[in-house]
């Protein structure tokens, strides 16, 4: 499996990181040596093997579904940029037409 | 005040602040001349990253100790501590290491901060670091290379190379750090000083900044061991505001001190030891284990055998995980905003320009490695793999064997900018992304000097087991003495 420039720019429009066709040519022959020493795995026979949870031996514990309070050292009102009624109030990024293009 | 010729440990300011023959507020000040006598900032090692003097002095001369564990009231009192610049603090910002997250200042502190804090130490400032600590040698901050202590032309390591040098350069004696793949013990080995990983779930992560979930666990730096050991029994035990933190007792990791080992078994992992491992660093592996011997424990040679296997499914794993963790830095929710062309374009302007190269090279590496086609091949390949890694220290562990003896890392500090291909980065965690992958603890400690350069041995345990790793660190620390320095 080799990773071409439209795999890396696919992939940045994904992760959505601006990408100039330099830095993909660079990332290409970068992924492309990382990629290849991750090809041993390849040979490795897992037939059988779970995979890894990636949770201690443990295992996790679930908590009561209500949440504990938030502990915020300070108010909202503090660090929020401004507030209305409770509510955070943002810049107006887009209008709803131009989300979900790619989503 | 004029500092102290040798650095005190943490026992001793706790000491003396309890006894109150040193304030808390002295103490503080006292660390601030040693980091003004070692250049900790930005025109010097660029270790320390964001401090208010004025504002840590009057913390600590307000300082009031609580006992929240119920375990020993004052352990900390008025020590002076760092903390990597991805832990959550209240009155210092909390950055990454990335221009994304600049003068971002959290509403809310981690859990490992208030505890030390409630035993009485004192946060003095937030240390450098590899931009989301993503990195082995802190080159690849934001705000710049931060250099080792012990020779300035060299990097001290990584990810958490910021707090490695402060203690090293002896402004603390204890600082905090966090570890993925080897991000506290590789730093520990090349600044010559103790650094823990934890078993994962043994220390609340709550308010430390995602890189890995699977993986990340805050870690501590030490001079000493003792130092270390207590730092680690503060911070450790379950937290309601971190699900995976376990309901295991913590054991009082201080009392792990002894000075024999009848009993216990070491394990030499001969994929460890490599032919093509510098056979300097390989001597003082063997004088550690011949001095175990020597206070009575018997030293097995035992096998990892998928241990090649650890930084191919590392590098997988970790940033398949980052590039899901990091999409909540948008420009939106945190720290900086780029204005762009709508929704997307300001997401898309604010990221390439906060990110730097290595975070972004990681995100499109997780992306791409996670993306439609190529998931079963690499993420659900990597993650059968590690539990065969994982599978392996169960097996040595169960056969009797207490605590596995390794070098922490195949080489010592490297000279800054050596190593530009990212590839041969990643191979310098291979000693150390195993115990991570596994979630075993383990711990780097001082075994002597090759060149001037520290050398760091590393020793893993089995799962919560720190109080067996404990007692081995301490024993061999007091059996190497100053050899462990020179």
């Amino acid at each position: 499996m080799s990773v071409t420039i439209d795999d890396v720019k696919h992939v940045a429009r994904l992760a959505r990181l601006g990408m100039t066709d330099e830095r993909a040519d660079q990332l290409v022959a970068e992924l492309n040596r990382i990629l290849d020493h991750m090809a041993v795995l390849e040979g490795v026979k897992t037939v059988g093997v779970e995979p890894a949870s990636g949770v201690g031996a443990a295992g996790m514990p679930l908590r009561v579904d209500a949440g504990p309070p938030f502990p915020l050292a300070r108010p909202p009102q503090r660090f929020a940029p401004s507030m209305r009624d409770g509510f955070f109030l943002v810049p107006r990024l887009a209008s709803h037409e131009d989300v979900g293009d790619d989503a | 005040m004029t500092p102290a010729p040798s650095p005190p440990t943490a026992r001793a300011i706790a000491h003396d602040v309890l006894s109150g023959a040193l304030s808390a507020e002295d103490a503080a000040r006292d660390a601030f001349a040693r980091g003004d006598a070692a250049q900790v900032g930005p025109d010097g090692l660029n270790a320390l990253l964001w401090t208010d003097r004025k504002r840590v002095l009057e913390e600590a001369r307000e300082l009031k100790v609580e006992d929240e564990k119920g375990g020993d009231p004052g352990l900390l009192s008025g020590v002076p501590i760092a903390v990597k610049d991805n832990i959550a603090t209240l009155s210092l910002p909390t950055s990454c290491g990335s221009r994304i997250l600049e003068g971002y200042v959290s509403p809310f502190e981690a859990t490992a901060i208030t505890r030390l804090r409630n035993a009485g130490a004192v946060v003095i400032g937030k240390t450098n670091m590899d931009e989301f600590a993503m990195g082995s040698s802190t080159e690849n901050s934001a705000y710049g290379v931060t250099k080792n202590p012990l020779c300035r032309t060299r990097v001290p390591g990584g990810s958490s190379g910021g707090s490695a040098a402060l203690v090293a350069a002896g402004m603390v004696p204890i600082a905090l750090g966090s570890e993925t793949g080897g991000s506290v013990r590789q730093p520990a080995a090349f600044c010559g000083v103790v650094g823990v990983k934890p078993t994962y779930g043994r220390v609340s992560r709550y308010g430390l900044v995602a890189f890995a979930s699977s993986l990340d666990q805050i870690g501590v730096f030490g001079r000493t061991v003792d130092d270390a050991a207590m730092a680690l029994q503060t911070i450790a035990g379950r937290d309601p505001m971190d699900a995976t933190t376990a309901p295991v007792p913590v054991l009082r990791y201080t009392d792990a001190d002894g000075s024999m080992m009848a009993g216990v078994v070491i394990g030499k992992p001969k994929e460890y030891f490599p032919e093509s491992l510098d056979p300097r660093i390989r001597e003082k592996c063997d004088r550690a284990l011949a001095l175990f011997k020597s206070l009575g424990a018997e030293i097995r040679d035992v096998s990892l055998p998928h241990t090649d296997l650890a930084i191919p499914v590392y590098y997988i794993l970790a940033p398949a995980e980052a590039s899901s963790n990091l999409a909540r830095f948008d420009g939106v929710r945190y720290g900086v905003r780029v204005p762009g062309d709508g929704l997307h374009g300001t997401y898309e302007a604010t990221r390439s320009r906060g990110f730097g190269p290595e975070v972004t090279r990681r995100i499109i590496l997780g992306t791409y490695v996670l993306s439609a086609g190529y998931y079963d091949a690499y993420y659900k390949k990597a993650q059968e793999v590690r539990t065969l890694i994982a599978d392996d220290f169960r097996e040595v562990f169960t056969s009797g064997v207490h605590v596995l003896f390794t070098p922490t890392t195949p080489t010592p500090a490297f000279e800054i900018g050596a190593k530009s291909d990212p590839l041969e980065m990643y191979l310098s965690d291979i000693f150390t992304a195993t115990a991570n992958l596994a979630g075993v603890p383990a711990l780097s400690m001082p075994i002597g000097r090759v060149d001037g350069l520290p050398v760091g041995g590393q020793l893993i345990a089995s799962h919560f087991e720190e109080a067996r790793m404990f007692g081995a660190a301490y024993a061999l620390e007091k059996a190497l003495g100053e050899e462990a320095h020179r």
